[in-house]
């Protein structure tokens, strides 16, 4: 297997000129593999569980009682971040490497337009995420590596002790965040420049400005490091979104709540504090959905 | 420059006799194949030592892809038949005289000996930074050279670029399209056949091919049918010389009159985009009018504004060329 495609430039000498398409297959394969492995895990594990005396994670109703039945999870903003985004991302892979294996079409235009989508809404996040809401959410901390380390060794050992809950987004769930946002800057920032190469609405190409085509073959490589990164990990957010035991979780990102039940089941209110508006008297029946569903809190991790 | 060199790199040299020889030959080497025509393409890139083909499958040995068979639905012309032939066929110079016209000025007479049909539809472009062997994106680099603010671009494209910005250099190509031919194309999953239009393969799509053939697949024939015999025709090449060069901007034009009235009409030019292109908009355009100088006129200025021209640095001149051929091949057809 290669790993970079190689020419040589007017003058005789090697220059890159991006990453070899056997990587593409690699982050393909990786992906796939991934799925395939946890699929194969997660339904050995579900036939070892039932019938066993094995730990399940059951809601702590008692420590909910004053909670709304829905708890807003992704408000209208974040969600709709997500699925632009998203269709965004899918475009370009789809533009990127569709025709490397022989769908051919007029991808360049409707690739790099996606590419501004995505990062317009990737700025859009990061100054949402700074101004309007708690930043330091996805920062992985004390308690997220020991509930890490935690769900490792239940993995590797075959284990069912009962890993300590998470704040608003699982350690899985920021690892994730963190890989996608290295590929995903990698490749925008490198694209971004990559879009002096060509004609766009906003000039014509300028292929000689700022690099040498040595250094352009750089920014090639790192962009196309980017979209492979991004092949895997679409790859496994997409199993992972489809698998019913995460349905409550990919709910979340349709209706923007998810049930009291789950978020005592998976979550730590102590982590993830629950803003409430009003406590509504127990036994009650709230009217409307929002009566039903409470803000998010600020102070979860 | 690239550096012509005596001797070519070693490959492996097949001769089949059949066309289903030929298919089974590139479908094993796949991209490390290449196929030998006339030839005239091909030696310079070997020469040039540019492209290394593992495998060459010369089509000189079948008589099926040889020779003009006239039927009732038109003619259909071998793609290895020789260029020559095609000039001087008594029934294309009665019938189809626009593509004996076009092929008469391809080259010069010795290379339209050994040249084909079929090869000079299926040459690759003459951007010199792309033959000099420069890393540019048809050579699987990541720029164009020719494409930048100081480059030489003077005969390069004013529409039609994607990254690249080379021209298809085909005399005969504008002249195909204006007969309104089909493309006849096999490979290992049997037989199609394509508009002669849509042969021709935009970077934007791929830019490392010239046309829709695939590693695996040849240009078999090309089938003219019979709708546009014995009408109005005009071809003309517009090059910085006489002879032996390539079209700086060519036109052709197939105007059917009834009582001097364009009844219908097919236009295409060649040279001004990495594919020749027909310019339907001129076609419903003139339909139903006099072709007279004024017709003419506008129509070249209708016929830049449908290629939503751009020209590079060195290439305006192309501008008012294309509009004046176009021009001309409708006033061409008066009286």
């Amino acid at each position: 297997m290669e790993l970079w495609r190689k020419l040589a430039n007017p003058w005789g000498q090697e220059v890159l000129i991006g990453i070899s398409w056997d990587l593409m297959w690699a982050a393909l394969v990786f992906g796939l593999g991934f799925v395939a492995v946890h699929f194969v895990w997660a339904y050995a594990k579900s036939n070892q569980s039932s019938g066993s005396d094995l730990v399940d994670l059951k809601p702590d109703s008692s420590k909910g009682w004053n909670l709304p039945v829905k708890i807003l999870r992704h408000a209208m903003s974040e969600r709709v971040f997500h699925w632009l985004m998203s269709v965004a991302m899918i475009v370009l892979l789809v533009t990127a490497f569709f025709p490397i294996v022989g769908l051919q079409f007029a991808w360049v235009e409707i690739h790099w337009i996606a590419g501004l989508v995505l990062s317009a809404t990737i700025l859009y996040h990061i100054i949402h995420a700074t101004f309007w809401q708690n930043f330091w959410a996805m920062w992985i901390d004390k308690d997220d590596i020991e509930s890490g380390k935690s769900e490792l060794n239940n993995i590797l050992s075959n284990n069912e002790k009962e890993a300590p809950k998470a704040g608003k987004y699982p350690v899985d769930h920021k690892l994730f965040h963190h890989a996608a946002s290295v590929a995903g800057l990698l490749a925008i920032a490198t694209g971004l420049l990559m879009m002096l190469r060509i004609d766009t609405w906003f000039g014509p190409a300028d292929p000689d400005k700022f690099f040498t085509d040595a250094q352009w073959g750089v920014v090639y490589v790192f962009h196309g490091l980017g979209g492979v990164g991004l092949i895997s990990l679409v790859i496994t957010h997409i199993y992972f979104a489809v698998r019913p035991d995460k349905w409550w979780i990919t709910k979340s990102m349709f209706f923007g709540w998810i049930t009291r039940d789950d978020y005592l089941k998976h979550h730590d209110p102590e982590r993830w504090v629950i803003k409430k508006k009003e406590t509504p008297k127990q036994g009650t029946v709230a009217s409307n959905e929002s009566e039903l569903t409470y803000g998010e809190g600020d102070s979860s991790t | 420059m690239a550096v012509i060199r005596d001797m070519i790199s070693g490959f492996e040299l097949f001769q089949p006799t059949a066309v289903d020889d030929a298919i089974e030959l590139l479908s094993r080497y796949g991209d490390d194949g290449w196929v030998l025509s006339g030839g005239l393409d091909s030696f310079d890139w070997f020469k040039d030592r540019i492209k290394k083909p593992t495998a060459v499958v010369d089509l000189a040995n079948v008589e099926e892809l040889k020779g003009v068979r006239i039927s009732s639905d038109g003619v259909e012309i071998g793609a290895m038949t020789t260029i020559t032939e095609v000039s001087k066929h008594p029934h294309l110079l009665e019938n189809y005289s626009i593509l004996a016209q076009a092929a008469g000025h391809i080259a010069t007479p010795q290379i339209r000996n050994r040249g084909t049909l079929g090869g000079n539809l299926s040459q690759d472009t003459r951007c010199w930074y792309y033959r000099s062997g420069w890393p540019c994106y048809r050579a699987g680099g990541n720029v164009c050279y020719a494409g930048t603010p100081t480059s030489m671009n003077r005969e390069h494209c004013i529409t039609g670029a994607s990254r690249c910005v080379a021209v298809n250099p085909s005399d005969s190509a504008p002249a195909l399209i204006a007969l309104g031919a089909q493309f006849v194309i096999r490979g290992p999953r049997g037989e199609k056949i394509v508009e002669a239009q849509d042969y021709f393969m935009s970077p934007a799509v791929d830019i490392q091919r010239m046309t829709v053939l695939k590693a695996d697949e040849l240009l078999t024939s090309i089938r003219i049918p019979s709708t546009w015999s014995g009408t109005d025709f005009y071809y003309e090449k517009m090059e910085d010389r006489k002879a032996w060069d390539f079209a700086l901007v060519s036109v052709a034009s197939a105007i059917k009159m009834n009582g001097g009235i364009i009844e219908d009409a097919r236009l295409a030019v060649n040279g001004v985009a990495p594919f020749p292109i027909r310019l339907e908009p001129v076609e419903s355009f003139i339909k139903g009018k006099k072709p007279t100088d004024e017709l003419g006129m506008a129509a070249g200025k209708l016929a830049l504004s449908t290629i939503n021209a751009q020209p590079l640095r060195h290439n305006s001149f192309k501008l008012p060329l294309m509009r004046n051929l176009v021009r001309r091949s409708i006033r061409g057809t008066e009286g």
